[in-house]
C-alpha cells in the first residue's frame, strides 16, 4: 500500500540526486567530447542563478502552467516511490507533461509553439510503450502496485526482455537525449531556440530544470523495477542504462520527428505483442 | 391501465428469490418518462408563439429531469423490477405505427429517388408483416417493461443531458435561423422530433419485450434521419439518407433476429429470457442485434453517417452523440454482453470496436473542423465501449458503463460549447479558435473542462480507460486489446491536447465576444460543465450504488477501484481545482516581454517586417499530419478491415448456431 515515507523521501531527496545525476551527466558528456567539463555541482549553481534572475514572462498564465507541471511531476514520482498504482503514476506523468505543453502554447511564440507540437508528438511516441511496460509488469506480478511489483522475487527483466528493451528505447525521448531530443535539447548545436522552453526564463526555467531532475529520478526508478529482485543488480543496471543513454546521446544527432514517432511505435508494438504473447502462451498471464 | 404485479429478483447469496409485490406507483414513473416527452412533442406542434414554446420546453425539461432523479432515488436499491403490461394491444398499436412510418419513408425514398432506402424499407416491412401475421399471436411476453440500475443510469443520461440540450436548443435555433435566413423556420417540427426522440430513448431502455425494443429502435432511426435532414439543403438530405440506409440495414438485421427467435427458439422474445437462455441457442440472433448495434453506434464501416450528421444544427449533433442514438447502439450491446462473453463472435465484435477506436482516433488528428474532431472522437469512444461489450466480463462492463456516463457528459458539453462559439466567431475551425480564452473566456474555460474530461487524469474518460485496461488484461487474449488501447489513447491525447493548446494561447488584448449570449445557453453549459467536474468526485458513489449492484446481479462479481486510488484521484482533482487559483495570487513585479521572434522586431500584436519590408502578421497553426492520418486513407482501410470482421463475426455465430 501507499508508503508515506517513500512519498516524502522522494520529494526531499529526488532533486538532490537528480541534480547530481545531471552534474555527472555533464562531466561524462564533456569527457566523451574531449573536454574537462564543469564541476559536478554545476547544475545546482545554474538553477540557483536562474532563481536570482529577473522575473519576466510572456503572459500571466505561464506561472500557473509551470507550477502545475512542477507539482504534478513531483506527484508522479512521489506516488511511484510510495508504491502506488503504476497506471495512475503514468496518468499523472501525462498530466504533468500536458501542463508544460500548454505553457508553451500559451506564449503565442513561434519557437515555443513548435516545441509544444513536438513535445506532444514525443508524448504520443513514448506513451504506448510505457503503458505496455506497466501492463507487462502486471501480467507477471498480478499487480499494478509498484510496491508489489518491486517485491516480486524473480527478475522481471527475464520475463519482459523485449518490453525492457522497448522501454530503454523510449527512455531516450523522456530523458531528452539525442537522437530523440526533438522538442528541446541539452545540446545547443541542434536546437531550435530551446523549443518547448523558449519562452520560460529566470525562476520559471529554474523550476522546469528542477522538474526535470525529479523526472529523471522517477524514470530511473522505473528502470530499476525491472531488476528490483536484487537491489545491487538494480543499481548497476540503472547506472549502465544511463551510461548507455549518454553514449547514444553523444554519438548521434537529432533525427526528424517522423522517425522518432514511427520507430517508437513500431518498437512498442513489436516488443509489446511479442513479449505479451509469449507470456500468455507460457501461461504466465 | 391495469398494472398487475411485478416481479423482483434479488440476488442474495447468489440465489434468485422471487418477490411478488405491487409495483403500482413505480411503473407510473416509467410511463411518465416514455409518454411525457411525447405529450410535450405534440404541444410543440401546436404552439405558435416563441415565448410559449420556451416555457413549455423548459418546464418539460425540468419535469423529465426531476422524474429521472426521483426514479433514481426510489429505485436504485430495488434490483430489477419487471412490469406486466397489456402487451397485445400495445404491440398492435406499435405495428400500426411502424406501417405508417414505413409508408412515410417509402414516400420520401421515392421522392428523393433513393432506391436503396426503398428496398430496405420494403424488405423490413415484408418481414414485419409476415411476423405479425404468422407468429405474433404465438408470442406471449409477460413482462414488457422493466427497470434495473443500468436502465436508471441510461434514464438519467437521457433525462438530464437530453433535457439540457433541448433547453440549449431554444436559444440556439433562434440564432440559427437568424444566421440562416435562407432556410425555412420549422422549429415546431424540430422540437417535436427532439422530444419524440427522448421518448423513444426512454422506451428503449425500459423495454424488456424485444418487439418493443425494436419499435423504439426504429423510431430513433427515423428521428435522427429527420433531424439530420432538418435544413433540407442538398448536403443535409444526402447525409440524412446515408444515416437512414445504414440504420435501416441494422434494422433489417434486428428484424431477422426477431424472426429467428420466433421460429428457432421457444418463443424467446424478451431480454431477460434471451439472457437466461443458453449462449449457443441465441448467439445468432444476438449477433444480428449486435450488428444493428454496430450500425447505430456508427462503428466502422458505418462511421460515415455520424460524421455526415454534422450538417445538422449543433443541438442535434449533441443529442445524437451524447444521450441518444449512438448510446442506444452501445446500450443494447452492453445489455447482451453476457452472451458475447467468451465466444469467438464476441471477440470479433470486440476487435471491431478496438479497431474503430484506433482508426477513428487517428482520423481525428487530421481534422481541423471542431465538430468533425468531436464526431471522430465519439466514434472512437463508442468503439472502446463496443470492445468492452464484446469482451463481456464484469470488469469490461464496469468500464463500458463508466465510459457511457462520462462520455455523454463531456461530449454534450463540448458540442454545445462549439455551437455557441460557432455562432459568435462564424467558424467551427479549431484554428479560428486560436486564443479563444482571451475572446470568450468563460466558454473557452468550459471547453477546456470538457476536453480535460475526455482524456486527462483524474477526469472521467481517463478513469474509464483505466478500467478498460484492467478489464482487457484480465480477459483471455486481452493483451491484444490493451496494446490497441495504449496506441489509441496516445492518438486521442495528441488531438485533444493540441486543441486545448490552441484555445489557451494568450493573444494580445481582444474584444470580448461573450456578450449577448442567451441565458438558456448558459444554463445548459454551466450545468454540463458542473456535471463533468462533479461526476469525477462522486463517481465512486455512482459505481457503488448503481453499477456494482448491476454487475453483482448479472455477473455475480464486482469491479471497483481500490480505496487508495480513489483517495489519490480526489487529491489530484483538488489540486487541479486549486492550482488555477495561482493565477490570482498577487503578482510580484513580473516584467512582460514579447515572445522571441528570432531577433525580428515585433510589436504587441505580433506582426513583423518580413522580406522586402512587408509587414506580416505572425500566424501559428497546429500539426494535422495528413500524410499519416488522412481521413480517406484511414477510413478506407477501416471499412475493408471491419467489413471483413463483421463477416467473420456473423459466420462464427452461424457456425456455432449450426452445431446446435
Amino acid at each position: 500500500m501507499i508508503s508515506i515515507v517513500g512519498f516524502v523521501a522522494f520529494i526531499l531527496v529526488a532533486p538532490v540526486i537528480g541534480g547530481l545525476i545531471a552534474g555527472i551527466d555533464r562531466k561524462i558528456t564533456a569527457h566523451m567530447q574531449g573536454r574537462v567539463g564543469p564541476p559536478v555541482l554545476q547544475p545546482f549553481y545554474d538553477v540557483g542563478k536562474l532563481f536570482e534572475k529577473e522575473k519576466t514572462v510572456a503572459n500571466d498564465t505561464q506561472r500557473f502552467y509551470v507550477i502545475s507541471y512542477f507539482i504534478f511531476m513531483i506527484f508522479t514520482g512521489a506516488l511511484f516511490f510510495a508504491g502506488g498504482d503504476i497506471l495512475l503514476v503514468i496518468f499523472a506523468l501525462t498530466l504533468a507533461q500536458i501542463f508544460l505543453v500548454l505553457g508553451a502554447y500559451s506564449a503565442n511564440s513561434p519557437y515555443s509553439h513548435i516545441g509544444a507540437e513536438r513535445e506532444l508528438i514525443q508524448i504520443m511516441a513514448y506513451e504506448p510503450m510505457v503503458i505496455i511496460a506497466a501492463v507487462g509488469m502486471y501480467v507477471v506480478t498480478k499487480s499494478f502496485n509498484v510496491s508489489t511489483i518491486a517485491s516480486y522475487p524473480q527478475p522481471l527483466v527475464l520475463f519482459l526482455p523485449a518490453i525492457f528493451l522497448g522501454f530503454i528505447y523510449i527512455l531516450t525521448i523522456k530523458l531528452r537525449k539525442s537522437p530523440f531530443d526533438i522538442s528541446t535539447s541539452h545540446h545547443a548545436h541542434q536546437e531550435i531556440v530551446k523549443g518547448v522552453t523558449t519562452e520560460f526564463s529566470g525562476p520559471s526555467l529554474g523550476l522546469i530544470e528542477v522538474t526535470h531532475w525529479y523526472e529523471t529520478v522517477f524514470l530511473l526508478g522505473f528502470v530499476y523495477l525491472f531488476f528490483a529482485f536484487s537491489p545491487l543488480l538494480g543499481f548497476i543496471a540503472v547506472a549502465i542504462v544511463y551510461l548507455l543513454e549518454l553514449l547514444i546521446d553523444n554519438a548521434s544527432a537529432r533525427v526528424k520527428w517522423q522517425l522518432v514517432m514511427k520507430s517508437s511505435w513500431v518498437i512498442a508494438a513489436l516488443a509489446g505483442v511479442v513479449n505479451l504473447a509469449v507470456l500468455y502462451y507460457l501461461g504466465v498471464g | 391501465m391495469k398494472i398487475q404485479i411485478c416481479k423482483q429478483f434479488n440476488t442474495i447469496n447468489n440465489e434468485k428469490i422471487l418477490i411478488f409485490k405491487k409495483g403500482g406507483q413505480r411503473v407510473q414513473l416509467l410511463l411518465f418518462l416514455i409518454l411525457g416527452p411525447l405529450i410535450t412533442a405534440f404541444f410543440m406542434l401546436l404552439v405558435r408563439r416563441e415565448a410559449e414554446r420556451n416555457w413549455i420546453v423548459k418546464l418539460s425539461a425540468l419535469g423529465i429531469g426531476a422524474v429521472t432523479v426521483i426514479l433514481l432515488v426510489s429505485m436504485f436499491d430495488k434490483g430489477t423490477l419487471y412490469y406486466s403490461f397489456p402487451a397485445e394491444q400495445t404491440s398492435l398499436l406499435m405495428f400500426f405505427i411502424e406501417i405508417v412510418i414505413a409508408v412515410f419513408i417509402l414516400y420520401l425514398g421515392v421522392k428523393y429517388k433513393n432506391y436503396l432506402v426503398v428496398g430496405l424499407v420494403l424488405l423490413l416491412s415484408a418481414m414485419m408483416v409476415y411476423f405479425e401475421g404468422v407468429y405474433a399471436h404465438t408470442i406471449d411476453v409477460r413482462y414488457s417493461l422493466f427497470i434495473d440500475q443500468f436502465s436508471i443510469i441510461m434514464a438519467l443520461i437521457i433525462g438530464i443531458i437530453g433535457s439540457l440540450i433541448c433547453v440549449y436548443a431554444l436559444a440556439y435555433m433562434k440564432d440559427f435561423h437568424e444566421h440562416h435566413k435562407e432556410l425555412q423556420d420549422r422549429r415546431n417540427i424540430f422540437f417535436f422530433i427532439m422530444f419524440v426522440f427522448l421518448s423513444a430513448m426512454f422506451g428503449l431502455v425500459f423495454s424488456n419485450n424485444l418487439l418493443w425494443v425494436y419499435f423504439f429502435w426504429e423510431i430513433t432511426t427515423l428521428c435522427s434521419f429527420l433531424l439530420i435532414g432538418y435544413t433540407k439543403t442538398e448536403e443535409a438530405t444526402k447525409n440524412a439518407f446515408t444515416a437512414l440506409w445504414m440504420n435501416l440495414l441494422g434494422g433489417v438485421a434486428f428484424a431477422v433476429a426477431i424472426l429467428y427467435l420466433a421460429t428457432q427458439t421457444d418463443g424467446i422474445m424478451s431480454l431477460d429470457a434471451l439472457l437466461a437462455s443458453g449462449k449457443a441457442i441465441v448467439l445468432v440472433p444476438v449477433v444480428l442485434i449486435g450488428f444493428a448495434g454496430l450500425t447505430k453506434a456508427a462503428q466502422l464501416p458505418f462511421s460515415s453517417w455520424l460524421v455526415g450528421a454534422m450538417v445538422a444544427p449543433t443541438p442535434v449533433s449533441a443529442l445524437l452523440h451524447s444521450s441518444t442514438m449512438v448510446k442506444a447502439g452501445v446500450y443494447i450491446l452492453v445489455r447482451l454482453a453476457p452472451i458475447f462473453q467468451a465466444t469467438l463472435s464476441g471477440y470479433v465484435l470486440a476487435f471491431i470496436g478496438a479497431l474503430t477506436f484506433l482508426i477513428a482516433s487517428g482520423i481525428a488528428i487530421s481534422q481541423s473542423n471542431a465538430k468533425r474532431v468531436l464526431a471522430y472522437s465519439t466514434i472512437a469512444n463508442l468503439g472502446l465501449i463496443v470492445a468492452c461489450a464484446g469482451i463481456g466480463t464484469y470488469e469490461a462492463i464496469w468500464a463500458a458503463i463508466l465510459l457511457i456516463i462520462f462520455h455523454a457528459i463531456s461530449k454534450s458539453l463540448l458540442f454545445l460549447a462549439v455551437g455557441t462559439v460557432e455562432h459568435k466567431i462564424e467558424s467551427r475551425d479549431i484554428e479560428d479558435m486560436n486564443g479563444l480564452i482571451m475572446r470568450m473566456p468563460k466558454i473557452a474555460a468550459m471547453m477546456v473542462i470538457g476536453i480535460a474530461g475526455m482524456f486527462l487524469a483524474p477526469f472521467g474518460m481517463l478513469i474509464s480507460k483505466w478500467a478498460a485496461i484492467q478489464a482487457f488484461i484480465d480477459a483471455p487474449y486481452g493483451f491484444v486489446f490493451v496494446i490497441i488501447l495504449a496506441f489509441g489513447s496516445a492518438l486521442t491525447l495528441f488531438f485533444w491536447a493540441k486543441w486545448m493548446g490552441r484555445l489557451l494561447v494568450v493573444t494580445p488584448k481582444q474584444e470580448n465576444l461573450e456578450t449577448r449570449i442567451d441565458s438558456n445557453i448558459w444554463i445548459a453549459l454551466i450545468s454540463l460543465a458542473g456535471l463533468t467536474a462533479i461526476t469525477c468526485f462522486i463517481f465512486p458513489a455512482i459505481s457503488s450504488t448503481l453499477i456494482e449492484p448491476f454487475l453483482l446481479q448479472n455477473y455475480g462479481n464486482v469491479a471497483q477501484l481500490s480505496q487508495d486510488n480513489i483517495i489519490i484521484m480526489i487529491m489530484m482533482l483538488f489540486m487541479i481545482v486549486l492550482l488555477p487559483l495561482s493565477i490570482l495570487l498577487p503578482r510580484h513585479k513580473h516584467r512582460h516581454l514579447t515572445p522571441y521572434m528570432g531577433g525580428m522586431t515585433t510589436n504587441a500584436d505580433m506582426s513583423f517586417y518580413g522580406a522586402i519590408g512587408l509587414k506580416r502578421e505572425m500566424k501559428l497553426s497546429n500539426y494535422y499530419i495528413n500524410s499519416w492520418f488522412g481521413e480517406v486513407k484511414l477510413q478506407t482501410l477501416g471499412i475493408y478491415l471491419c467489413t471483413g470482421l463483421i463477416g467473420i463475426m456473423v459466420l462464427t455465430a452461424a457456425y456455432a448456431g449450426a452445431i446446435i
